[in-house]
């Protein structure tokens, strides 16, 4: 119980060091690709993951670092694909926004809002098609629910009651456009209620208490035999796109940010740990690990090939 | 052999790849119901259960999302669209994900996706039910498109097109449903990618595609009586396109007539005249001649649409005007008579 926590704060500083070394390195411009970076929203990825056994699948938004390491732990394949190197199977044509991982379960992502969304259905339709038991869970933003093709994959998901669980990552921002200024309805989740299907929501930060809620959410998809929505709120602490803060902007302030912040996901399940009685220097030795392990990931992927130019041509249709 | 219909030889298709392979199903607006599809769904809610047979809600965009998942999880989905018209509903998940499906994945993975998609004409279809959007998607990398004209392409190339490993667009035009020839009993594959030659001539080539093929068949039936030999190009898909299939036509003929079943700008006859100026320069007697569509959108008004349309009379004149010959008496030819026949509704 306690070393499925301490895995959960594992995955959570691994997502968290990764992105430092993002913001550390991206001002060399080495990795050409935009960066929507995962800080705040960990918990949420993380303890979905958590919930999910390695065989079911996810799908992402172009926000989706979080969800590739939580999902696949791979950070060589992560930073490799970043720098764009030959050593990424995505071989540098994917970068930041289009992650993937079949063979971890990590089914791909769009930069398209709400574009995984009937995709993932689908994968979800194959899966009870099969009857192989696998679960899919997809992640999209809060925009996304304004998007018609959102409403149309709900619909068909919870006509044929397929075994997917939608994950709302609610932080309030439609790239700077605050919901006031989008929604003409007062809550996402009374909405998605009226379909056939459970609904749940948490503004937690702790990745456990998501899990749990996720955990919940996916025992109902598997004996009630109906979709699930789980809204989560979290708050962005970068802007929309890029590695800095922009608080400055005029669109949010910094005080709602040092709110999130004092629950922070990272520093939160530290702490939660530590009253559990964790010695801190176990907690220490995961996070040395981990930082090592991004360490090298990023040495690793600066000193690898970039692929042949003839690689351009490969993998557009089957066998060329 | 025996002779069949366009629509039951995509109907045997179906059925004999559903029964081959557990993992086709075939899904959309309608695919059930008691038209079934003009008929070309016919059997399979009962052969292949519902499960297999869906009917779905009228949301294209969603449900080509939900074939492209259940392609890359293994399946070999067939979305059917009773216009091709409504397939541009779909255009973020056919442009945007599907068409960039395996590429995304580093060619690890990919879609065997089929969207069977019916080109409408005549009895008032108008502007929204009459597009031929097969040079929209083949612009797109990662979208196969194929045309097939006759009944023994229609099976043959839609086996293919299910067995293939890649999203592909399979446009069928409404009035080739009726078109009655031989088709091979049982499983047989053309191959995508191969074109043919409906008829064999000299003097000149006619690039066809769809429906066009037949017109163009009329049109050399009659150019033959004064002596002009006409060669027939069916390219019958155009991704993969069979590029060496025209170019060694038009370097034997030295002229080339693209008839193609869409609007002429910016479409596949500017792709094949291409082709044609850049790999027959030095053989070529004369400029490649495009027809097509009128660039406006369709009306409904038959006689509006009489002109909207080319037909065999068009092509001959064309014809004749690339030779230097004066024009022949048309009046005891029937043209259009297929609009005559089609009373709709759709």
């Amino acid at each position: 119980m306690i070393d499925e926590a301490i895995d959960i704060y594992r995955k959570l500083v691994l997502i968290r060091r990764s992105e430092e070394a993002i913001r550390r390195w991206y001002g060399q411009d080495e990795m050409k690709t935009p960066m929507h970076m995962s800080m705040g929203e960990e918990a949420i990825p993380v303890g979905v993951c958590a919930a999910l056994a390695s065989t079911d699948q996810v799908m992402g938004t172009y926000r989706t670092h979080a969800l590739y390491l939580a999902k696949t732990d791979d950070v060589d394949g992560f930073f490799a694909e970043l720098y764009g190197r030959a050593s990424s199977p995505l071989r540098g044509k994917c970068g930041s926004m289009h992650l993937s991982a079949p063979e971890h379960g990590m089914m791909g992502c769009s930069a398209i809002v709400a574009s995984a969304v009937p995709v993932s259905t689908g994968l979800a339709f194959a899966n009870r098609y099969q009857a192989n038991g696998k679960l899919v869970a997809v992640f999209f933003g809060d925009g996304a629910v304004e998007g018609g093709v959102f409403w149309e994959s709900l619909n068909f998901a919870c006509l044929r009651q397929l075994p997917i669980l939608l994950v709302c990552e609610d932080n309030g921002l439609a790239v700077h456009t605050l919901p006031e200024t989008r929604h003409g309805y007062d809550s996402i989740t009374q909405l998605v209620a009226g379909y056939r299907c459970d609904t749940w929501e948490t503004d937690s930060t702790d990745a456990v208490v998501v899990r749990d809620l996720a955990r919940r959410a996916i025992g109902r998809i598997r004996e009630g035999k109906r979709p699930g929505f789980l809204r989560c709120r979290y708050y962005r602490y970068l802007e929309h796109v890029g590695i800095n803060t922009d608080f400055d902007a005029g669109y949010r302030t910094e005080e709602g940010y040092r709110e999130w912040l004092a629950r922070d996901p990272v520093d939160l399940r530290r702490r939660l740990l530590l009253e559990q009685g964790v010695p801190e220097e176990r907690l220490c030795r995961i996070e040395a690990v981990e930082t090592e392990r991004v360490r090298q990931a990023v040495e690793k992927a600066k000193a690898a090939e970039f692929c042949n130019q003839s690689a351009l041509y490969e993998g557009v249709f089957a066998g060329a | 052999m025996r002779k069949i219909t366009f629509c039951e030889a995509l109907n045997e298709a179906l059925v004999e790849e559903m029964e081959r392979d557990p993992s086709v199903f075939i899904y959309g607006i309608g695919v059930p119901d008691h038209k079934k599809i003009f008929g070309s769904t016919n059997h399979l809610l009962e052969k292949f259960g519902p499960d297999r047979c869906l009917d779905t809600p009228i949301s294209e965009d969603a449900m080509t999302g939900v074939g492209l998942g259940a392609a890359i999880n293994g399946l070999r989905p067939i979305h059917v669209h009773i216009r091709v018209d409504f397939l541009l509903l779909a255009m973020n998940q056919l442009a945007n994900m599907a068409s960039s499906c395996r590429y995304g994945f580093g060619g690890r993975r990919g879609a065997p996706l089929v969207i069977r998609a019916i080109v409408g004409r005549g009895w008032g279809q108008g502007f929204q039910h009459s597009k031929s959007m097969h040079a929209v998607m083949a612009h797109i990398p990662g979208l196969k498109v194929v045309l097939p004209t006759t009944p023994r392409d229609a099976k043959g190339l839609l086996i293919a097109a299910i067995r293939d490993d890649d999203p592909v667009l399979f446009f069928e035009h409404r009035w080739l449903y009726w078109q009655e020839a031989e088709v091979p009993e049982g499983s047989f594959v053309e191959p995508l990618g191969k074109g043919r030659i409906l008829r064999k001539g000299s003097d000149l080539t006619i690039v066809a595609t769809s429906w066009m093929n037949v017109e163009a068949v009329h049109a050399a039936s009659i150019l033959e009586r004064r002596g002009v030999s006409i060669e027939i190009v069916d390219p019958r898909c155009l991704v993969p396109l069979d590029q060496a299939i025209i170019v060694e036509s038009v370097k034997k003929t030295g002229r080339c007539l693209v008839a193609d079943n869409d609007w002429v700008y910016c479409g596949f006859s500017a792709e094949v005249a291409a082709l044609v100026s850049d790999a027959c320069f030095g053989m070529l007697k004369g400029p490649v001649k495009r027809i097509g569509f009128a660039q406006t959108p369709c009306p409904t008004v038959r006689h509006l649409e009489n002109a909207f349309y080319p037909n065999a009379e068009t092509i001959v004149r064309t014809i004749e005007r690339m030779l230097d010959l004066p024009e022949m008496d048309l009046s005891g030819e029937r043209f259009f008579s297929h609009e005559n026949r089609f009373k709709g509704p759709f």
